[in-house]
C-alpha cells in the first residue's frame, strides 16, 4: 500500500518536472511552470519520507530547512552577474552528494552481503531492497554505483575549479600540469582498472581509488579550460550532474532519480551542443581546451581603430532612427546593465527602434546576459537572439557593441585562415555605424585581432563600460 | 620646427594654408608657426588673429622662407619660390609633379623635400589629409551655388498663389568627392537631381544622397574597373561612351542645370557634354563645368570664363571654386596640412622625422635627397573600392527541388541508421542484463527520449533559468540519501545526513533563484 503511494506519487512528481522543463519555452509559462517544479519536487520528498525505508524524518526534515534556508538567502542575495559561479557551486554539491550516496550503497551492500538470511528477512527500505538481488544483480548494481561516483566526483571537482575561474578566484587562463592530457588519460585508465578490480572483488579500495582518480580528472580537466568556454563547460558539468544523479537511480532502483537524472541530463548536452555550435567548435576540442589549428596566416588588417568620444556617440544615437545593442560579458564585468537600459529607456521614449542581439554564447553561462537585461528591466521582447536579428543590420543606423569581441569578429566569414573561420557571428559592420564600447586596444579571449574595429564604419569609444555609457545618458536629449 | 606659410602669389588666390586655429594645433605638436604679413586676409583671418594664436608675422616673403623649415602653401610653386627653397627644407603645397616635372626638378637641385598635397595615396588612413578630396568637396557646393547665381528660377519646386513653378532638374556628370557634394547641395535647395558615373558601383551613393542614377544599358564585363586606378574612374571603351553621349543627348533638352565633374587622372578631360547637346538646351540653362581647367567636358567651356551661348545657354568654366570660398577652403586645406605635420612629427616633439616607409608620406613625397622621388611606388596597401563579390549562383526550381529530396533523404536515411543503432543496441543489452535492470532502462531511455524532445523547445534566453531549474531538480538525489539516513551504520547515516543538507541548499537555492530570474522578465 505504501509502496504503492509512492510510487503513484513519482509518477505525478515526474510528469510535473517535465511539465516545468517545457514550461521554459516561453517567459510567461516559465513563471507557472516553475512552481510545477516546486510541487513535484515537494511531492517526492514527501512520498519518499512516509515511503519504505527511510527512518530519521525529523533529523531529514531539520536537516532539508537548514539547507534550505542557505539555499534561501543565497538566492535572494546573489547577484545577477554572479549567475554562472552560482549555478557552477550548485552543481558541485550535486555532484558531492552523487558521490556520498554511492558510497552508502556501497557500504550497505557490505553490510547486507556479511548479514545471513534471517537477519536479511527482517530488513526493510534500501537495504531490503538490495538484499532480494541476486548475484548478477548485484554486479550489476556495482558497475552502476561505481558509474555514479564516478561522474559525481568529476562534476565535483569540475565544478568547484568552474566556479573558482568564474569567481575570478582560480585564473580564469587555461592551464595544464606538465603531461597535460596523459595524466587525464592515465587517471581514465586507473579508474577502468578500478572498475575490474571492484566488479570482481567489492573492495572499497578501488572504489577509493576511482574516487581520487575522478577527483583529479575533473580538477585538472577544467583548469585547462579557458574562460570564454565556460559557457560549455558549465553547461556539460549541469549535464554530468544528471547523469550522476541518473546512475546513483540505477544503482538504488529508484526511477524518479533516473527520470530526472535523464532529463538533467539531456538537458545539459543540448546547452553544450547549441554552445558549441555557435563557437564552430567540436564539443572535444571545447574539453580538450585550446583553439584548433590554423590552415595559414591571418589575414592582414587593414586601417585604423578611430576613436570617438561620448559626444559623437550622443549625437549619431541623437539622429539615429533604429539602433542594435550588442552585449558581451564586458557588460556583466563592468557591471554596465542598469546604464544600458536607462539608455534604452532614453532612446526609446524618443520613439526610436531599439533592440538587443544576443549570441548564444555570449557571456560565460548560456543566456547569461538575457538575464543581465532582465534585472536591468529591459523587456524581453526587444532582447533577440541571433538568426532573429541578424538579416537587419544593413536596414539599423547604429550598431553599439559593448564589451563583446569574438562574437561580432568579421574574420569568422572573410579569413579563411582565422581560427573562428565558420563560426557564426553578429554581423553588426553591416550597420551604417558601429560603436565599440572597450577598455582599451588589444584582442578578445581568442586572442584573434578582430577587423571589426578598424572597418571605416567603425568607431571606437575606449573606457569602462558604465563610466563610457554613464557619459553619454545627459548627452541624448 | 618653423612652420612659415607665405602670402599665394598667384593672382586671385584667396587661400591660404595656415589658420589660427592650425597653427594652435600645429603648435601642440612642438612646432612654431610664421605666417607673412596679410597672407590670411583673403580667407577672413587678420594678422591680429595670427597673433593672438601665437602665430609669428613675418614682414616679407623672402624673410619667411629664410627663417623657415618648413613651407607650406597652397599653390605650385613659383620659380621664384622655388629659388628660395634651400637645402633640408620642406614644401608642403599643390605641386602636380605629373605636368611640372622641370620645377621639380629644380626643387631637387635646392635639396629641398617637396610633399606634393595633390599625391597623398587615397587609402582611408590617408583621408584626414587628402586635400584633393576637401577641395573637390567645396568645388562641388560651389559648383551649384554659381549654376543658382546664373539661374534665373527656383530650384525647388513651388505652388504660388502668383503660380505653379516647377523644380529645376539637375544632372551631376561624374559621382566623385565634388559630384556628390553637388548632388548632396542640388537635392537640399530642392532640385530634382539625376547623376551619372562610369562607375556602376557608386549608383548606391548616388541614391543615397538623394539623386536618380542614369542607368546606361551596358554588359557588365566591358565596365571599367574603379578598384584598379585607385579609386578614380578609368578612361572607358569606344562603344561605352558613344552609348554615354547618346544617353546624355536624350536627356540634354530636359535639364536645366548641369554640372560636369569627370576627370581622368593624367589625361585631359573626356568631352562628355557636345555642342549639339548644348543646343538642345533651354534657353536660361545652366552648365557648370568643373574640369575646366584640364580643358573641360563641355566641349564650348572657356577656361576661367563665363561665357553665354547664341541660345542662351550660360556655361562656367572657372577653376578656382575652392579660392572663392577662401575661408572655407582654408580652414579645411590648413587642416589637412596639420594632419600631414602630425604624421611627420609621430613623438609630437616638433622633430619632423621623415619617414619614407610609411605609404603615405612616401607617396606624397616627391623630391627628398636632390633626389626626384616621383612617381611614387604602388603603396603596399591597396583596398578602396572593394571588387563587387560574386553573386553565388541562383538555383533553378528543379534543382532546388532536388536539393530538397536530397536533403530529405539524408535526414530520413540520418534517423533511420540512429534509430537502428539504438534499437539494436537496447536489444543487445536486453540479452545479457536481468529483467530488473532492464525495467529500469527502459524508464531511462524513455527520459532522455523526452528530455530531448523537452529542452529544444526551451527559448534561448531562458537558458540560465533552464540551468538553475535543472539544477535544482538535479537534487532529487536526496531521495536516495533519505532512503538511507534509515541505515544502522553510522557511517552511512552520517553521508547520507550531508547528502540531504547539501542537497536542500539545492533546492531551495535553485528553485528561488529560478524564481527570482524568471520574475524579471518583463514584457514592455
Amino acid at each position: 500500500m505504501e509502496f504503492g503511494f509512492t510510487t503513484a506519487a513519482y509518477v505525478v512528481a515526474a510528469v510535473l518536472f517535465i511539465l516545468s522543463l517545457g514550461g521554459l519555452s516561453g517567459q510567461e509559462s516559465a513563471k507557472r511552470a516553475v512552481w510545477y517544479g516546486i510541487v513535484g519536487m515537494a511531492l517526492a520528498i514527501f512520498a519518499t519520507l512516509i515511503g519504505p525505508g527511510s527512518g530519521l524524518w525529523l533529523l531529514s526534515l531539520l536537516l532539508i530547512a537548514a539547507g534550505g534556508a542557505i539555499g534561501y538567502v543565497v538566492a535572494q542575495r546573489v547577484q545577477m552577474t554572479e549567475m554562472p559561479q552560482l549555478v557552477a557551486a550548485m552543481h558541485s554539491l550535486v555532484g558531492l552528494a552523487a558521490v556520498f550516496v554511492g558510497f552508502n550503497a556501497h557500504f550497505e551492500l557490505g553490510n547486507v552481503l556479511a548479514m545471513d538470511d534471517a537477519a536479511r528477512k527482517s530488513l526493510d527500505g534500501f537495504a531490503a531492497l538490495l538484499a532480494k538481488k541476486d548475484a548478477v544483480e548485484i554486479n550489476i548494481l556495482r558497475v552502476e554505483l561505481f558509474l555514479g561516483i564516478f561522474i559525481g566526483a568529476i562534476t565535483f571537482t569540475g565544478s568547484v575549479i568552474a566556479y573558482g575561474k568564474l569567481a575570478g578566484k582560480v585564473t580564469s587562463a587555461a592551464t595544464k600540469l606538465p603531461g597535460g592530457h596523459a595524466l587525464n588519460a592515465g587517471a581514465a585508465a586507473l579508474s577502468l582498472i578500478c572498475l575490474i578490480w571492484y566488479f570482481n572483488t567489492g573492495g572499497f579500495l578501488p572504489l577509493l581509488l576511482m574516487t581520487l582518480a575522478a577527483l583529479f580528472i575533473g580538477y585538472h580537466l577544467i583548469m585547462g579550460i579557458g574562460g570564454a568556454d565556460m559557457p560549455v563547460v558549465v553547461s556539460m558539468l549541469n549535464s554530468y550532474s544528471g547523469w550522476a544523479a541518473a546512475a546513483i537511480g540505477f544503482s538504488l532502483g529508484n526511477d524518479l532519480l533516473i527520470v530526472v537524472g535523464a532529463l538533467v541530463g539531456s538537458s545539459g548536452a543540448i546547452l553544450s551542443y547549441i554552445m558549441c555550435k555557435a563557437m564552430n567548435r567540436h564539443f572535444v576540442s571545447v574539453i580538450l581546451g585550446g583553439f584548433g589549428g590554423t590552415s595559414g596566416p591571418a589575414m592582414e588588417v587593414e586601417g585604423e581603430q578611430v576613436a570617438i568620444e561620448a559626444d559623437g556617440v550622443a549625437q549619431a544615437l541623437n539622429d539615429a532612427d533604429s539602433i542594435i545593442i550588442i552585449p558581451g560579458y564586458g557588460m556583466a564585468v563592468a557591471q554596465a546593465q542598469q546604464s544600458v537600459s536607462e539608455l534604452v529607456r532614453k532612446l526609446r521614449a524618443k520613439g526610436k527602434n531599439v533592440r538587443f542581439a544576443i549570441h548564444p554564447v555570449a557571456g560565460r553561462l548560456p543566456g547569461h546576459m538575457n538575464v543581465l537585461l532582465a534585472e536591468a528591466k529591459v523587456p524581453y521582447d526587444i532582447v533577440l537572439e541571433m538568426d532573429e536579428i541578424n538579416d537587419d543590420f544593413p536596414e539599423t543606423d547604429v550598431a553599439i557593441v559593448i564589451g563583446s569581441n569574438d562574437i561580432v569578429n568579421p574574420a569568422a566569414q572573410e579569413d579563411p585562415n582565422s581560427p573562428i573561420a565558420g563560426m557564426p557571428v553578429l554581423e553588426c559592420w553591416k550597420a551604417k555605424q558601429v560603436f565599440v564600447s572597450k577598455r582599451g586596444q588589444g584582442t578578445g579571449y581568442s586572442g584573434i585581432e578582430n577587423p571589426l574595429f578598424f572597418k571605416e564604419n567603425t568607431r571606437m569609444f575606449y573606457g569602462d563600460a558604465k563610466e563610457s555609457l554613464d557619459k553619454l545618458l545627459p548627452m541624448i536629449e | 620646427m618653423k612652420i612659415g606659410t607665405p602670402k599665394e602669389i598667384h593672382e586671385g588666390e584667396h587661400r591660404v594654408a595656415m589658420t589660427p586655429e592650425s597653427a594652435a594645433q600645429l603648435q601642440k605638436l612642438g612646432h612654431e608657426c610664421l605666417i607673412e604679413t596679410g597672407a590670411g586676409l583673403e580667407a577672413g583671418f587678420s594678422d591680429a588673429a595670427y597673433e593672438a594664436a601665437g602665430v609669428e608675422v613675418v614682414k616679407t616673403a623672402a624673410a619667411l622662407y629664410k627663417a623657415s623649415d618648413v613651407v607650406a602653401k597652397v599653390r605650385p610653386p613659383t620659380e621664384t619660390e622655388v629659388k628660395r627653397l634651400r637645402k633640408g627644407q620642406t614644401l608642403i603645397s599643390f605641386f602636380y609633379p605629373g605636368s611640372n616635372e622641370e620645377l621639380m626638378g629644380k626643387a631637387a637641385e635646392k635639396g629641398a623635400t617637396v610633399i606634393a598635397m595633390d599625391m597623398v595615396p587615397r587609402i582611408s588612413r590617408a583621408q584626414k589629409m587628402d586635400a584633393l578630396s576637401s577641395m573637390a568637396n567645396i568645388a562641388g557646393y560651389r559648383a551649384v551655388i554659381e549654376a543658382g547665381n546664373n539661374f534665373g528660377r527656383f530650384f525647388t519646386g513651388q505652388v504660388t498663389a502668383a503660380g505653379k513653378v516647377p523644380p529645376a532638374k539637375v544632372l551631376v556628370v561624374g559621382a566623385g568627392v565634388a559630384g556628390l557634394a553637388a548632388i548632396g547641395t542640388a537635392t537640399s535647395l530642392g532640385a530634382i537631381t539625376y547623376a551619372f558615373d562610369v562607375r556602376p558601383e557608386v549608383a548606391e551613393q548616388i541614391e543615397s544622397m538623394g539623386a536618380e542614377f542614369v542607368f546606361l544599358e551596358f554588359d557588365e564585363s566591358e565596365l571599367p574597373d574603379g578598384a584598379a586606378t585607385g579609386g578614380y574612374a578609368p578612361p572607358s571603351s569606344p562603344e561605352f561612351q558613344a552609348k554615354q553621349l547618346e544617353k546624355f543627348r536624350e536627356i540634354a533638352p530636359d535639364m536645366d542645370i548641369v554640372i560636369t565633374t569627370a576627370l581622368i587622372p593624367n589625361r585631359p578631360a573626356p568631352v562628355l557634354w557636345t555642342k549639339d547637346m548644348v543646343e538642345s538646351m533651354k534657353p536660361g540653362s545652366v552648365i557648370v563645368d568643373l574640369a575646366a581647367e584640364r580643358g573641360g567636358n563641355c566641349e564650348l567651356t572657356v577656361m576661367d570664363e563665363k561665357i553665354v551661348t547664341d541660345n542662351g545657354v550660360t556655361i562656367i568654366g572657372y577653376t578656382d571654386f575652392p579660392s572663392r570660398m577662401a575661408a572655407q577652403s582654408s580652414t579645411l586645406y590648413a587642416n589637412n596640412i596639420r594632419h600631414m605635420m602630425a604624421d611627420l612629427t609621430p613623438e609630437k616633439d616638433g622633430a619632423i622625422n621623415h619617414d619614407m616607409e610609411d605609404d603615405v608620406i612616401r607617396g606624397a613625397t616627391i623630391t627628398h635627397d636632390k633626389e626626384v622621388t616621383f612617381p611614387p611606388p604602388p603603396p603596399k596597401v591597396q583596398a578602396i573600392a572593394a571588387k563587387p563579390k560574386e553573386k553565388p549562383k541562383e538555383l533553378s526550381a528543379e534543382e532546388k527541388r532536388a536539393q530538397e529530396v536530397a536533403e530529405f533523404k539524408a535526414q530520413t536515411k540520418q534517423q533511420v541508421t540512429l534509430i537502428a543503432v539504438g534499437a539494436v543496441v537496447l536489444l543487445a543489452v536486453g540479452l545479457v542484463a536481468p529483467a530488473s535492470f532492464m525495467q529500469h532502462f527502459i524508464v531511462f531511455v524513455l527520459s532522455v527520449f523526452v528530455g530531448f524532445q523537452v529542452i529544444w523547445n526551451v527559448s534561448h534566453s531562458l537558458h540560465t533559468p533552464l540551468m538553475a531549474v535543472t539544477n535544482a531538480i538535479s537534487s532529487i538525489i536526496i531521495l536516495g540519501a533519505l532512503m538511507q539516513i534509515g541505515s544502522s551504520s553510522f557511517l552511512v547515516i552520517i553521508l547520507a545526513a550531508l547528502s540531504i543538507f547539501m542537497a536542500g541548499i539545492n533546492i531551495f537555492g535553485g528553485f528561488l533563484v529560478t524564481r527570482r530570474m524568471l520574475a524579471m522578465f518583463q514584457k514592455s
